[in-house]
């Protein structure tokens, strides 16, 4: 008799949550359906992520390229234009690294936004570049170091082979350095969909921003808000997944 | 150009070569003024105690270190000259290292063939027709399709040298190709190296095998602090020195 009064208590108190929960859903996602801010705003992040890294890459290769043949040819060039001109570009990318990992991609997003790109409309190709422009400093410290991590007797062994300085790098390095490199490349997009949630600093309805719309309807903050954590987390941990199985065939490709 | 010049002629002419590195102490006298001529078919033992410069004088024949002062000619050429292109002299000097830096994404084969196929474009068959020989002649034709790490030490070092005859070098340039090998594989390495001054090959060898030295060198040069001390025949160097620090070395050696 005593069991069964407080087992219903209990059961009593638990429907009593569960209702409570079914509405606090109810009104914030399918009510006016609100769902649809978090699956927009997951397709905005998708995409901010997916051209940011592609950008990324793309400034990241050049920035590397620059900086790693500088420091390896840069005495065996005779003086000339071409000389300056790696000397020039090299200093170019320097500044560009030493800013961009100097300051918050917060302000980095804010300062194109608002100043350099005050005039544009297109809100979602600002935060492409922003990130972009961003990624691509820590995309070039990725390469970078890949290459670096080749012992310097590889390079050594091309070059006394006849091999230019660019051929040994892609015949030689790069080959071995991609190993490194590709799953630092996979980290760097899951780093990137984590920062795009700063995008509604600049009013952009990406899935952060999606969650928080929801709340300033709803009052009602913790629904939304752990909605987007989970979609975060499901992301992360499945492309978490994605690089090590990546790692793990690059090992066994080791011979 | 390699064919005018004949056996017993020079190959390379080294004169008052130098490398100064600067530190905080001040400047270090790497090379110190090195003059020597390497004649073709000769092999040249560069012998000295470890920080002598050994390594810096025979990386500067193919500009893998760059000199500060002096010149290197080869087959005519000013090695430094920026008019010559030193991608092209390269190939016609072989270097083998102390650490193999054989190319572990490559096979065998492939290690071998590379730089015949891309520089002196040769086809295929032919670069592997000339690497299955070579193999041949260093008794691994049967490792043609591993991979470096399934490899001995020896075994690398051997893939080493012949991947360097794969380009039909003038010169041979070695650092210690014996240091970081197991005692039990010294041997068949310079075996290898023993059959190749038989055939006439130009070498340059800096190694601390003093029997190699002995049995093998045309001529053998002692360096010490950046310079050469003393260099002579092999029996003048080892039955009767005349220097005070090489008399010291060769003790500690011997
Ligand atoms: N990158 C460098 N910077 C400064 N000093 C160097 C560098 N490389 C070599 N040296 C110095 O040059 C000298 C000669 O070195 P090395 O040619 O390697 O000698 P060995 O091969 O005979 O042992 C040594 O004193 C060494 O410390
Ligand atoms: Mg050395």
């Amino acid at each position: 008799m005593f069991y069964c009064k407080v087992d219903y208590r209990v059961l009593l108190s638990f429907s009593d949550w569960l209702n409570k929960w079914k509405d606090r859903l109810y009104l914030n996602f399918v009510a006016s359906g609100r769902y649809k801010y978090l699956v927009r705003g997951l397709w905005m992040t998708l995409r901010i992520t997916f051209f940011a890294v592609l950008l990324g890459i793309a400034l990241g290769v050049v920035a590397a390229i620059i900086r790693s043949t500088h420091d390896k040819i840069i005495e065996e060039i005779r003086p000339g234009f071409g000389k300056f001109l790696l000397r020039f570009f090299n200093l170019i990318v320097k500044l560009y690294l030493t800013i961009i990992r100097g300051t918050p991609v917060v302000v980095q997003l804010m300062i194109m936004y608002y100043v350099i790109f005050a005039s544009s409309t297109n809100a979602m190709m600002v935060a492409i570049l922003a990130f972009g422009i961003n990624s691509g400093a820590y995309v070039a410290e990725i390469i970078r170091s890949g290459i670096m991590s080749i012992d310097a007797g590889q390079f050594e062994a091309g070059r006394s082979l006849g091999f230019n300085y660019i051929q040994t790098m892609i015949y030689i390095i790069i080959p071995q350095a991609i190993k490194n490199i590709l799953p630092a490349l996979a980290n760097e997009f899951i780093v990137l969909i984590k920062e795009t949630s700063i995008s509604g600093y600049v009013g952009i309805m990406e899935l952060t921003r999606g969650g928080d719309v929801i709340r300033s309807r709803t009052f009602d903050a913790f629904p939304p808000l752990l909605a987007v954590a989970i979609i975060y987390l499901i992301i992360v941990v499945f492309f978490t997944k994605l690089v090590s199985m990546l790692e793990r065939r690059m090992r066994n490709s080791e011979r | 150009m390699s064919a005018e010049i004949k056996t017993g002629e020079v190959l390379i002419s080294v004169k008052d070569l130098a490398k100064h590195y600067k530190n905080k102490a001040g400047e270090i006298h790497a090379l110190d003024g090195i003059t020597t001529d390497i004649k073709k078919g000769e092999v040249l033992v560069i012998i000295g105690p470890s920080g002598s410069g050994k390594s810096t004088f025979l990386r500067s024949l193919n500009l893998l270190e760059r000199p500060t002062g002096g010149t290197i000619t080869f087959e005519g050429q000013d090695v430094m000259s920026p008019k010559n292109d030193i991608n092209k002299l390269r190939q016609k000097m072989g270097m083998v290292f102390q650490h193999f830096n054989l190319f572990p994404h490559l096979t065998i084969m492939d290690n071998m063939t590379l730089a015949p196929k891309k520089l002196l474009k040769m086809s295929q068959e032919e670069a592997e027709k000339k690497a299955l020989q070579l193999l041949e002649r260093v008794g691994l034709q049967d490792r043609a399709d591993t991979y470096p790490s399934q490899l001995s030490g020896g075994q690398k070092q051997r893939i080493a040298i012949v991947r360097a005859l794969c380009m039909s070098p003038d010169v041979l340039l070695f650092d210690e190709p014996t240091s970081a090998l197991d005692p039990e594989m010294v041997g068949e390495v310079l075996d290898v190296m023993k059959d190749l001054a038989k055939t006439g090959m130009t070498m340059a060898v800096v190694t601390h095998e003093m029997g190699f030295a002995k049995e093998v060198a045309s001529r053998v040069i002692f360096m010490d602090a950046g310079k050469i001390v003393e260099e002579g025949t092999p029996e003048e160097i080892f039955d009767n020195p005349q220097n005070e620090r090489l008399k010291t070395f060769l003790a500690k050696v011997l």
